[in-house]
């Protein structure tokens, strides 16, 4: 097979139900081609639920469980139990939350697993709002942001709080291993899960997964909307192992701000000072994420 | 697949062991790829990016669309650095 | 078959423990807690192989469980009132995937305000999880009752979780002399689990799903056939239960000289006790009264109190719990049993003992008295402090 640039075994099927244009399941999709099949995936109440089709279809060709909404963390934490209890080899567990599923409402879950050092990987693929229920704002929707429950009128302009940044609550966990990965970047996405599946504890992902309806834009841009959250610094890929930062994705010079929050819909409301003010909040965390880099 | 109707016919628990690829996902389409062969370089990109995995790659290492599945998102063709897709209207 | 002086607490992780649980969840909750600490010391010491997982909440607790159950895995856990409430979500997810998970409450009153003392309100709370309920008189009946719910909720006729309620400190801390069985007592009566319907590595399941409203009430009625299935799958587990230890707890409505009774107290738990020594200071009095122990909830043994009103005219309940009706939760469960007997006895309800409000022999007796006498009101607080008016 000329020139394939990640592995060509599918774990997943067509047929879902995913819109057109998903960045969640490409997450998924290259997930599973970083571990293989004997994967065992929970998912909690999330867009996957019903992109994984009704009974008595399925999606994923690993196991699958579904868990309470609030509940990954733990319920992969049983899964590893259940594991080593019935001394199974060679399972990889993997969680795989929304962001509202992580860092709202599955917050204590998932810290409980990092503390108890759960040997698991944990992935929250992030569309930015609670998408399956109709694009309501998450802790992890970006500022400005136009969603169902922060609308832009006079007196509202979008959500007022800066997205919760995840990958700092987990790297103060200590995890085995942490990284931001991207659908616009499978090679460095497959790469990184490879790595992460050879580390033993418990293991995160922040997986970019650009969403058309969400965000505002027409479906054949997810993977140029999702290059450009890299390329302008909104989403650094970086990982972190043993505690030591490092980038993994470093252009000469990040694209403006501008150019990513202008082909999004729910950013079509911002005035030029709002545009300027999330330049400097882009850049203030990108500084700081080279800081750490270059600590010891 | 196995018919499920009645309450005799579903297993005790409800677990899902079907696979979903019995689901034709075509209907969803309003445009559709093209692929001009003459002009793929068959470096995979659409087959990589496809969220349906609705592209597949043959014996030759070219790309066939698969027309059962596809959504007509049209990454493939936005993707494509050659410009070898066009997304055609459906109907 | 050595006799240990133990609490109603060591009682149940001594039967998690004959069980060989594969998965134990634990979160500390008074006065759930010498359970997991006991299972605790028994897995550190290596007298029990299991994975003992440190959740940081109870409504994980319950999550690990099933997660564990779905996989295979034989789990346990243990909770109480707040703790107990939290799981609630997850209590109908573990009868949904019917997940045979086994669970100790020690049973606690519900905040605010904040009571550590007993009442069935926690576990009452929960009579619409779809879960097999028993409520203990003693610490010996305790461990057996924990070690029989393993094979019950695990048969295959069954398949639904389990909870054994205690009374909070009569039971969960005062000790008594347990007869404990041996490993190979335990061994012979429970084999290991035979899990179907689980998630294997390897294999494209998916265990949970979701779907429509074409084929929801059908899983549903899985659920209520199961149920259904209990009584008859129990009295087999109960009745092998006594051909290995001897022991017998008399089914789901033991009675006590009720057969020629005027009047009969229904009761829950540690209540059951006082209620049988008042019956016979009654009896020595020529009051015939009987006692019914309403020892499993859930399946309501509706067949065992229509029989029971067949001979009784007069049938009290005793609710250990107040859970916002307008009369006591067993009461109404039972009047509702009752509705259909052929013959309809006289009910009253009496609530009692709230909070760890002591239930005391004159407080029983008043509640035979008002059996036997006319009058009264259907539904009673026996013993509120209350300002009585003097006519």
């Amino acid at each position: 097979m000329a020139r394939l640039t990640i592995p060509y075994e599918e774990y997943m099927r067509s047929g879902h139900a995913a819109c057109p244009g998903c960045g969640a399941t490409l997450a998924m999709r290259y997930l599973l081609k970083g571990i293989g099949r004997d994967a065992i995936v929970s998912i909690p109440a999330c867009c996957w639920t019903v992109i994984g089709t009704p009974f008595p279809t399925t999606v994923l060709n690993v196991g699958m469980m579904d868990s309470a909404f609030e509940a990954t963390g733990a319920s992969i934490s049983g899964l590893r139990a259940a594991a080593d209890a019935l001394k199974l080899e060679g399972v990889t567990i993997v969680g795989f939350a929304g962001d509202g599923g992580t860092v709202d409402i599955g917050l204590q879950a998932l810290s409980g697993m990092l503390e108890r050092r759960t040997d698991a990987i944990y992935v929250m693929y992030d569309n930015e709002a609670y998408m399956n229920t109709g694009v309501q704002r998450s802790g992890s929707t970006p500022r400005g942001a136009r969603t169902s429950t922060t609308p832009i009128t006079e007196f509202s302009r979008g959500k007022v709080e800066r997205k919760k940044d995840i990958m700092a609550i987990v790297a103060a966990h200590e995890p085995a291993y942490a990284a931001t990965v991207n659908v616009a970047f499978p090679e460095e996405f497959v790469k990184k899960v490879q790595k992460a599946k050879g580390i033993h504890g418990p293991r995160f992902f922040h997986a970019l997964a650009p969403c058309p309806p969400g965000w505002g834009y027409s479906p054949e841009k997810s993977i140029e909307i999702g290059r450009l959250a890299t390329d302008t610094n909104a989403f650094p890929l970086y990982e972190i192992e043993d505690g030591k930062y490092r980038i993994t994705r470093k252009l000469g010079r990040a694209k403006p701000i501008e150019e990513y929050l202008k082909a999004q819909g729910r950013f079509g409301h911002l005035r030029p000072d709002e545009v300027a003010s999330i330049q400097e909040e882009v850049d203030a965390r990108w500084k700081r994420l080279l800081q750490l880099e270059a600590l010891d | 697949m196995t018919s499920y109707e009645t309450v005799e016919d579903l297993p005790e628990v409800c677990i899902a062991t079907e696979p979903s690829d019995q689901i034709e996902t075509a209907s969803w389409r309003t445009m559709r790829p093209v692929i001009r062969l003459e002009a793929c370089t068959k470096c995979n990109v659409c087959w990589k990016f496809c969220p349906d995995i609705a592209i597949a790659i043959n014996e030759e290492g070219y790309p066939v669309v698969l027309l059962d599945y596809c959504k007509g998102c049209g990454i493939c063709a936005e993707e494509c650095k050659p410009r070898a897709i066009d997304m055609v209207k459906e109907g | 078959m050595p006799v240990q002086v133990i609490s109603g607490n060591y009682a149940q992780a001594y039967a998690a423990k004959l069980a060989r649980v594969q998965v134990i969840s634990a979160y500390p909750i008074t006065p759930q807690t010498t359970i997991v600490e006991k299972l605790a010391d028994f897995v550190a010491s290596g007298e029990l192989q299991a994975e003992y997982i440190k959740v940081e909440s109870e409504h994980s607790a319950m999550q690990v469980c099933i997660s564990a159950a779905g996989m295979g895995a034989r789990t346990y856990t243990a909770s109480s009132s707040q703790g107990l409430l939290l799981m609630h979500e997850l209590l109908h997810w573990a009868s949904g995937i019917r997940a045979p998970i086994v669970m100790g409450v020690a049973n606690r009153a519900i905040a605010p305000p904040l009571s550590i003392w007993t009442d069935h309100s926690d576990t009452i709370a929960q009579r619409d999880t779809g879960w097999i309920q028993y409520y203990a008189e003693s610490n010996q009946e305790v461990l057996d009752t924990a070690l029989m719910a393993f094979r019950l909720a695990e048969h295959e006729d069954v398949r639904l979780p389990a909870m054994i309620a205690e009374d909070a400190f009569y039971l969960s801390h005062t000790v008594e002399p347990v007869d404990v069985p041996s490993q190979e007592e335990a061994d012979a009566f429970l084999p290991p689990r035979k899990a179907r319907d689980i998630v294997r590595p390897g294999e494209a399941t998916r265990l949970g799903s979701y779907i429509g409203p074409d084929l929801y009430m059908e899983f549903r009625y899985k659920v209520a056939r199961a149920m259904e299935r209990v009584p008859a799958t129990m009295a087999a587990v109960e009745h092998e239960y006594e051909r290995i230890t001897g022991r017998n707890h008399g089914g789901p409505l033991p009675l006590y000289r009720a057969d020629d009774a005027d009047a009969v107290l229904v009761t829950m738990g540690t209540a059951t006790t006082t209620a049988r020594s008042v019956v016979d200071a009654l009896r020595a009095r020529g009051e015939k009264v009987g006692l019914a122990k309403l020892r499993v909830f859930r399946p309501l043994p509706v067949h065992e109190l229509r029989e029971l009103a067949r001979t009784v005219d007069r049938i009290g309940v005793l609710d250990r719990s107040y859970t916002g009706g307008l009369v006591g939760a067993a009461y109404s469960e039972v009047a509702g049993a009752m509705y259909h007997a052929r013959e309809r006895p006289m009910l009253q309800n009496f609530i009692a003992g709230l909070g760890g409000r002591d239930i005391t022999p004159p407080m029983v007796e008043q509640m035979y008295r008002r059996l036997i006498g006319a009058g009264g009101s259907e539904v009673e607080w026996i013993g509120l402090k209350e300002r009585k008016e003097v006519a």
